[in-house]
Order: C-alpha cells, then sequence, then structure tokens
C-alpha cells in the first residue's frame, strides 16, 4: 500500500476561514483505516477545529507514536509537518519540539495502546512537566493492527471479539491525568462531533498539557454487544458533563445559560471557555469532586464525558524553566556561542 | 630533602574511605603539583557508593610528559585500613607509605619507608566537632605530604583562597590545619620520600580539566539549545557542566535562557527529547553511558532512518550489563557503530582527551547537521571523570555553526517541488525543512516506516532498496568530512605499527617512546572517527603487524578495521586490557615486546 493523496481541485466556492483557507486545506492524504472507524471520525473533528479557529496550518506540528491512531497523523492536516515516531514515545518527541519551538500548536494523537501500556511512563511525565499540547487518545480498547488482543484501559471483564475475557483493571486516562495534574482532561466520543470539536478546540487554546481520552470504537475487533468500548455501549452510557463553548476574545457571549448550571474559565491567551448545563454540583476546577464524580459514574458503568477536569492557571514547560521568550531555534547564533574571550575566562579558572 | 631525591617523576597514591570529604584535599594536591609547573595526570578511583567504601586517587607526576597511568606508587598515603594490604603492597620498593599512627602498625616490608603520622589524635586535639576532625585531618596530611615532597605551601595557601572565595570564614581554618600537618612533619619527620617536586615549567598555556566538561563547553560553543538526559555514570557530569555554563552563559537581556535542559524520566525519552529538537531545528544532544545507548537504540534508528540530526555523548564504563558503572572501558564500540535494528550504522568520533573532548563535541553538531543522522562522541570514565592537562582551548569568533541542507522560507519558494528525502546532489544527502517555515511548501511527514522521496507511505520494495542505499551513498561523503587519523611515522620505514584512539593514547604514546628506546621503531595511529577515511586503510598497507590496542575484551575496533576497512585480520594483532583501570604504558609494551620478541623482524628506522 503507498499512501494516496487527495485531488487538489475543489469546488470554487467552498467557504474560506479568517486565514484564507478551506476545510480541504486542512485535509491531509486519504486515509487506510477500516470503513466506520471512529478514528476517522476524530480526525473530521481535528480538521473541523482547526478550521473554525483560523489556523495557520503550517504553524501546527502533529505527532503520534506507532498504531492505527497514530496513522491518523497523516490523514490531516497536509500543510503542517508531521511525526510519525516509534511506539509510546510520542511525548518525548512532542517535549523535545516543544522546546525548540514553543510557538507552534502541537497536536498528539496517540492510541491507548500507545498511551497507557508502551507509552505510559512519557504520558506521565509529560503531564507532570506541564507540556503545551493537545495530546487525543483514540481509545478503542484494543490493538488493531495486530488483530484484537486487549489493551489497558479495557474494562475489566469486557469481552473480545470470541467471548475471552478481560481480566485485569483497566487504566483511566482521564482520572489518572488529573491525579498527575493535567490542566486540562476531557472525554469525548468519536460518534459525538458537537461535543469533541468544541473540546479540540478549546484544547488548543489552552496553555498547558490538554488531555482528551475519545472514546474512539474498533468496528473490526471490539466493537461487539459484549464490548463496552462500542458505539451502542457508550452512547447508552454516556454521562455528559455539560456542554462546552469556546468563546473567543472578541466574541460576545451569544447562548443564554441557566443560572447556577454554568462556569466560566479565562484561558491565557484571552479567550475564555463557557460549560453550562454542568451536572449540580460538578466543578471542574475542584479536583477533589471531579475525581469523586468520576469513579462514581465508573462504577455505575456510565461513561463520563466532555471538559472533566480544568486548572485555568497551569504553567507550561517554558514557564516553569524559564526560557526565553524567541524559540530557541531561531536564536541568532551569535547569542548562543559565548566566544573567546568568555573561553579565556574558563581556561583561566582551570588554571 | 632526602640525599639523592628523584625530582618530578613519582606516582603519588591517596588511599581514602569515600564520603570522607578527602576528594577536594586530593584534588587540591594535584592542582598544586600542576601550578608548579608539573606535568600531572590524576585518576578517580572511585566505587559505586556514596559512603563508607575504599576510594583512591592517584596522581602520577612527570617533567617529562608522560601522563598513563603506571602502576607502582611511589608515595602512598594510606587513610584507609581496610585497604592497608594492598596499598602496602603497591609500593614500589624504596617506596614510602604515609599513615596514621595514632594506631601503630607493622606493614612487614622492610624494603619500604614507613613515615607515622598521629592525624586522628591531632584532629581530635584540635578540633570538638566530629565532622571538623573528619575533613580537616584531610587537610592535615595534606600540609604533611607538601612538607616532605616539597610542595610550594604559598601555592596552596593561594588555591585555598580561591577555593573559599564566597566562603572567606572557611579560609583560616583550612590554613591553620594545613600548618598543622606541615610543622608536625617538619619537626618530626627524618625519613622523606626519594621522590620529590621542585617548581618547572611544564605548563605553559595548559590547563586542567575534565573530559565532561570540556564536552558540555563544546556543545555550548557549537550551539545547542537544548540537552536532555537521565542520570548515569559516568556521562552525568557532562549533562550538569552544559547546565551550569548554560545559566551563565545563555541568559537574554531579561535573564531568561536561551537553553532548556530537562532531566528526562528515563533514556528513552532523553534521547526521543533530543530527536525531536532536532527534527524542529534546534540543535540538540544527549549524554549516557553503554546500558543508556541500549535504551536508546530504537530512537537511534529512527533518526537514522529518518534522517534527523542528534549527538549522543556516550562516556563508556565498564560492561556488559551494568558492569562496573565507575571503572573505565572502550566497549561500547560495535553497539554504537551499528546501534539498533535493520541495517544502521553510525558516525563515531573519538577524543582522545578532553581537549578533543571540546573540538570533537563542536565538530559532531556540524557533523550531524550536515549528515542528517546521529553522531556519537565516544569518550570513557578516564577522560570524561578525571582531570587532564591539556593544551587551553581556543576557539575562532569567525566559526559558524553548519546547519547543513536546511531549507528556509526564500529558498522554498524558489523549489518548485520539495522533495525531503531526494538526492538533488549526489551527496546521498537530501535538503530538510523545519516546521512551520512556509505556509504552503515544505512541509512532509518523518516515519520511521519505508517511505519515497517525498516522505509518503510506500511498502514498494524498490522504493525502499533505493533509499537504503542513498543513505549508504552519504557514508561515502561523511569518510571526507570526519577528522582524519593522527599518524606519528617516526620509524619511517617501520613495517610495525599501533593503532589505537582515545583515553589509551598517553599510554601508547608513552610505550612506543620506550620501544623505540629498545631498538623498536613503531608507527603509530591513532583512530578519530568512523566510517574510516582512506588514510587509515593507507596506513595498514604500509605495514605488515598492526597492534590494536583497546580498553575491551574483544578487540572491537579491529573488528570494525576487518570489516569496514577490508584490513587482513592476520596484520591485526589484538592488545586489549579490560579490567576497567586506565591503561598503562607497560601493558602495551610488554604486549608488544612478547610478539616482536616471538620471532617478527623489525626495519629499524634509515
Amino acid at each position: 500500500m503507498t499512501h494516496l493523496a487527495k485531488p487538489r481541485f475543489h469546488h470554487p466556492n467552498l467557504p474560506v476561514n479568517g486565514v484564507g483557507l478551506t476545510r480541504r486545506d486542512y485535509e491531509g492524504v486519504v486515509s487506510t483505516l477500516c470503513a466506520g472507524c471512529g478514528h476517522d471520525s476524530v480526525t473530521a473533528a481535528i480538521i473541523e477545529a482547526c478550521f473554525e479557529l483560523d489556523i495557520e496550518a503550517h504553524k501546527v506540528a502533529k505527532v503520534s507514536g506507532i498504531g492505527c491512531s497514530s496513522k491518523t497523523t497523516n490523514y490531516f492536516l497536509s500543510r503542517s509537518h508531521g511525526f510519525n515516531s516509534v511506539h509510546g514515545r510520542m511525548p518525548s518527541v512532542a517535549t523535545g519540539a516543544n522546546l525548540a519551538n514553543g510557538d507552534l500548536v502541537y497536536i498528539g494523537v496517540s492510541g491507548d495502546g500507545d498511551t497507557a501500556s508502551i507509552g505510559l511512563g512519557q504520558f506521565c511525565h509529560a503531564i507532570r512537566r506541564g507540556l503545551n499540547m493537545v495530546y487525543i487518545v483514540e481509545n478503542n480498547g484494543t490493538y488493531g493492527l495486530t488483530k484484537g488482543q486487549f489493551s489497558a484501559t479495557n474494562d475489566k471483564h469486557s469481552k473480545g471479539r470470541k467471548g475471552a475475557d478481560n481480566l485485569f483493571h483497566p487504566i483511566d486516562l482521564c482520572s489518572l491525568a488529573i491525579e498527575l495534574g493535567a490542566g486540562f482532561v476531557a472525554r469525548g466520543f468519536s460518534g459525538d462531533k458537537d461535543q469533541l470539536v468544541p473540546l479540540i478546540k478549546a484544547a488548543i487554546h489552552y496553555r498547558g498539557f490538554a488531555v482528551i481520552d475519545v472514546i474512539s470504537p474498533c468496528v473490526t475487533f471490539n466493537n461487539h454487544a459484549a464490548s463496552t468500548k462500542s458505539y451502542d455501549y457508550v452512547r447508552d452510557h454516556n454521562a455528559a458533563m455539560g456542554q462546552l463553548d469556546l468563546v473567543a476574545e472578541a466574541d460576545e457571549i451569544r447562548a443564554e445559560y441557566a443560572a447556577g448550571s454554568s462556569i466560566d474559565v479565562a484561558l491565557h491567551d484571552g479567550s475564555s471557555l463557557k460549560l453550562h448545563k454542568l451536572p449540580a454540583s460538578y466543578d471542574p476546577t475542584d479536583h477533589g469532586v471531579v475525581l469523586h464524580e468520576l469513579a462514581r459514574i465508573k462504577d455505575a458503568g456510565g461513561v463520563a464525558t466532555g471538559l472533566l477536569s480544568i486548572d485555568p492557571n497551569e504553567a507550561d514547560l517554558h514557564d516553569l524553566i524559564g526560557t526565553t521568550s524567541t524559540s530557541l531555534n531561531a536564536i541568532d547564533e551569535a547569542d548562543l556561542c559565548p566566544g573567546a574571550d568568555a573561553l579565556d575566562a574558563i581556561n583561566a579558572s582551570h588554571r | 630533602m632526602p640525599p639523592s631525591p628523584v625530582f618530578n617523576e613519582f606516582v603519588l597514591k591517596f588511599a581514602n574511605v569515600n564520603g570522607s570529604g578527602s576528594a577536594s584535599a586530593n584534588l587540591l594536591c594535584a592542582k598544586a603539583l600542576f601550578r608548579m609547573g608539573l606535568p600531572v595526570a590524576p585518576k578517580n578511583i572511585f566505587p559505586s557508593n556514596i559512603q563508607g567504601m575504599p576510594t583512591w586517587y592517584e596522581i602520577r607526576v612527570s617533567e617529562a610528559g608522560h601522563l598513563a597511568r603506571r602502576d607502582g606508587v611511589d608515595v602512598m598515603v594510606a587513610m584507609n585500613p581496610q585497604t592497608y594490604d594492598e596499598d602496602v603492597a603497591s609500593l614500589v620498593p624504596g617506596g614510602t607509605l604515609i599513615y596514621d599512627d595514632t594506631w601503630p602498625r607493622d606493614f612487614g616490608r622492610d624494603d619500604i619507608n614507613v613515615i607515622g603520622i598521629p592525624l586522628a589524635k591531632m584532629s581530635a586535639e584540635k578540633y570538638a566537632d566530629p565532622r571538623q576532625r573528619q575533613l580537616f585531618k584531610n587537610v592535615i596530611y595534606l600540609g604533611a605530604l607538601a612538607r616532605l615532597i616539597s610542595i610550594d605551601v604559598q601555592v596552596i595557601h593561594d588555591l585555598i583562597g580561591e577555593q573559599f572565595k564566597g566562603k572567606p570564614k572557611l579560609i583560616e581554618p583550612n590554613l591553620a590545619a594545613l600548618a598543622l600537618g606541615w610543622d608536625y612533619a617538619d619537626t618530626n619527620v627524618t625519613n622523606p620520600p626519594a621522590v620529590q617536586a621542585r617548581t618547572a615549567d611544564g605548563n605553559a598555556g595548559k590547563i586542567m580539566i575534565q573530559g565532561n566538561e570540556a564536552a558540555a563547553l563544546g556543545a555550548l560553543y557549537a550551539g545547542a539549545t537544548v540537552a536532555s538526559w537521565y542520570p548515569i555514570t559516568p556521562s552525568t557530569s557532562l549533562a550538569e557542566a552544559f547546565e551550569k555554563h548554560a545559566l551563565k552563559f545563555r541568559r537574554d537581556p531579561d535573564g531568561k535562557l536561551r537553553a532548556a535542559i530537562i532531566q528526562a524520566e528515563d533514556e528513552l525519552a532523553a534521547v526521543g527529547m533530543a530527536v525531536g529538537a532536532n527534527w524542529n531545528g534546534a540543535r540538540s544532544f544527549t549524554a549516557t553511558s553503554g546500558p543508556g545507548i541500549s535504551l536508546m537504540s530504537e530512537f537511534i534508528g529512527l533518526a537514522y532512518f529518518a534522517e534527523i540530526p542528534l549527538v549522543i555523548f556516550d562516556i563508556q564504563r565498564g560492561g556488559p550489563s551494568t558492569g562496573m558503572p565507575t571503572r573505565t572501558q572502550q566497549s561500547d564500540v560495535l553497539a554504537c557503530a551499528y546501534a539498533s535494528h535493520g541495517d544502521t550504522r553510525h558516525v563515531l568520533l573519538f577524543p582522545a582527551d578532553p581537549g578533543e573532548c571540546f573540538t570533537l563535541s563542536a565538530d559532531a553538531f556540524d557533523l550531524a547537521d550536515r549528515l542528517q543522522t546521529p553522531v556519537f562522541v565516544m569518550s570513557d570514565l578516564d577522560i570524561g571523570m578525571n582531570d587532564w592537562v591539556v593544551d587551553a582551548l581556543t576557539w575562532d569568533d569567525a566559526r559558524q555553526p553548519d546547519r547543513g541542507k536546511v531549507l528556509d522560507e526564500e529558498a522554498l519558494e524558489a523549489v518548485s517541488d520539495f522533495g525531503r528525502y531526494r538526492d538533488v546532489d549526489g551527496d546521498g544527502i537530501p535538503y530538510r525543512t523545519i516546521p512551520g517555515v512556509h505556509a504552503e511548501k515544505g512541509a512532509y511527514f518523518t516515519r520511521g516506516t519505508s517511505h519515497t522521496d517525498t516522505g509518503g507511505y510506500t511498502e514498494d520494495g524498490t522504493v525502499h532498496a533505493a533509499n537504503l542505499a542513498r543513505i549508504a551513498r552519504k557514508f561515502k561523503t561523511v569518510t571526507a568530512m570526519v577528522p582524519k587519523p593522527v599518524i606519528n611515522t617516526t620509524g619511517a620505514t617501520s613495517r610495525i605499527g599501533v593503532i589505537n584512539y582515545g583515553s589509551t593514547d598517553p599510554a601508547v604514546r608513552e610505550a612506543i617512546a620506550k620501544l623505540a628506546a629498545n631498538g623498536h621503531m613503531i608507527n603509530h595511529m591513532r583512530i578519530r572517527a568512523f566510517p574510516f577515511g582512506d588514510e587509515v586503510r593507507e596506513f595498514a598497507d604500509r605495514h605488515d603487524h598492526l597492534f590494536v590496542v583497546e580498553q575491551n575484551r574483544d578487540g572491537q575496533m579491529r573488528h570494525l578495521l576487518i570489516a569496514e576497512a577490508d584490513i587482513e585480520a592476520e596484520k591485526l594483532v589484538q592488545v586489549t586490557n579490560y579490567d576497567g583501570m586506565p591503561l598503562t604504558a607497560a601493558f602495551v609494551e610488554d604486549a608488544v615486546t612478547g610478539v616482536l620478541e616471538g620471532g617478527w623482524q623489525v626495519t629499524a628506522a634509515e
């Protein structure tokens, strides 16, 4: 299989966004995933979010590891540089890339195997460091490319395609991320674009580590009746924790919300997040409340979705280590080399 | 002073308990000898431990400039009763043992000179605090030693003043302790050692520096901005030195840092960060040792195949497995030359001393950028963590980093059809772009899977093979770029040669000088890079027999010479030492002499 570029021509009257690009300009090559794969819906949501946010496509860097999900970075934003790295190690590549240039938007796409098993360590440490990136997990509870083994996010006693029982406790990436201090933690469902697109847009605007765990069913290996990662199961057990709107700095708030059920969160870049239709007493800025509520929903077999947790004050890695405002990859070489005179002084200290 | 002293050619050794604060007193001694103009080679022989285990500090002094380690100790300062037996045994006949005779003992050798100084008693009488007793005991023995082998006490005073410049309250107590030892020796000792120091001028233009600091400075001067690392002996001090100097020299006008130093969660992440930063156009490196190389291997293969510049400092230590973390070896040569799965091959540079750690470190960044591939700087514990006397570091302010084939926005405007992996110039090296460079052109997809010349995924075998063949062509190009070997053909017509690399050089050069004095004229080539340039093969062609000296069991460089320079195996005599200690000239001399006197003919120089 060789990759297929999409045809370049398109309808002359396609809508154009604020930076003069059409939706087509945010697409990538033709997907080679199975027909109906949830991941293709996530790809479409990323394209839509970037288009709606007027992002300059070339100012995005796409990073991924290995697996079905990691292949998808090739299916959107062909004007962006992409890096399909090694299995489970995308966070370190993203960290290095971000250190070199913090001005790009970093969109990472990973899977449940790539994140919750082989890459769990790097996922945790990227969170600890407050890496400014969007980290999307396309979570289907199974290893697709190697034909259907359970992954570590698969629920205990969820069944395999041929009836095998999953014996082990699942890793809940959202609860883990909250524990570790991730500033923006959300769960989406690939079958709910209306919920997912605003989550991705908000995550891109958020400065810090933004993880979106997207339940994205595998139609080939894990979409059967006994799976808790199927389209039907998630639709039937979806517990949406409010609705989210991203309000750009210049925009006025248009919708009206019932008093007492909404929360405003101001972001670093001047925009704000408006969460409404929140369940009673749910406060996504309070870790204690969030973790308690997520555990309750999980124990009841539910799938909590939406913006689950947010820290409006998280510092990103560059803030923490005090790097200069100019990207490290753009500093004038003369400002990097201390020069011969400084070396004389260094020599003198070694005599 | 003894009746007929030997001046400025001796080995001084301190046997201590680690964690007792001896290191700074011992370094002070080495530095004082250095300031007296004496070439010195201190070797820190330390355990993988924080407190309580034996540790040694050995200083070879050689006005003649022989700075390899030498067996046979002339003066032993034995401060650790646990190791008295081996310390006493290591003394040469006529050597001097200095020990703490607060608890007198007989050492059972009548061919050595024993000097007892009641250090514990003196320290206990002078200091009430137990920690002070311990710390100042070290300075007391330094004072006594200085008197006994004639170290210039004013030089030590100066050094103490500099060391405690920030804590002036500590100067006076240290000087007092020093005087305590000095006075005791002056008054009570009538049998000084046969070896003595006297001021010379052997160190004009020299500095005393460790390889790891020099390598870090090379990275700083080359413009490296992202350092990602995981602590592992003996590479840790390289990353820490980079951080120290970056904090000083890489501040913007607001005090913000023009560098990012990240202590990663493991070596996989450390190298992954370096790969990501280099991919994004910042010069980046990681520093590690053998176990780290093993962990990094998957990423190294990715960087090779996706053609991402990368600099890795491998400060080699004793392996395999955890091996001897605090001892030296050159045993990662093959592991690094072919690190990772599939057809891989990497550029290796072999610094022989801290001076070359600086220059080859800076060169490594240029090579990595020019070739778009991982470059390894193959240092070792001996170079990296010991102080060496080398020429002062120099930098040409006209030097600009060579970033290789990078297309900026303007250059991309002129390109009609960008192909990231296309061999435009016939040298195997393609053009790359940095993310975010251009709104419409130059973006590509970086992947470890097989790719077309535009970076697209492919399973077409002919495309895959052509790509691999192109990358192999880069390694033909590189042979002209890498540092040439250093060749010394004193015995111009000799058909015998020695080949070595890295930290073995002082021992090899000393051995060759001694062999020449015994009538064996031997030529010498020190390899500085892999892949080998033509000079390596040509040197081999001019000789019938070549001793390949290295610090590993299996002759790893010899394997490379056979496999990659097509040198006949029979020509290459393996001379390997792998006990973890820095090489001695005697080892090389004995090995070579043994073979030569087994019947080979050595042609004398004309």
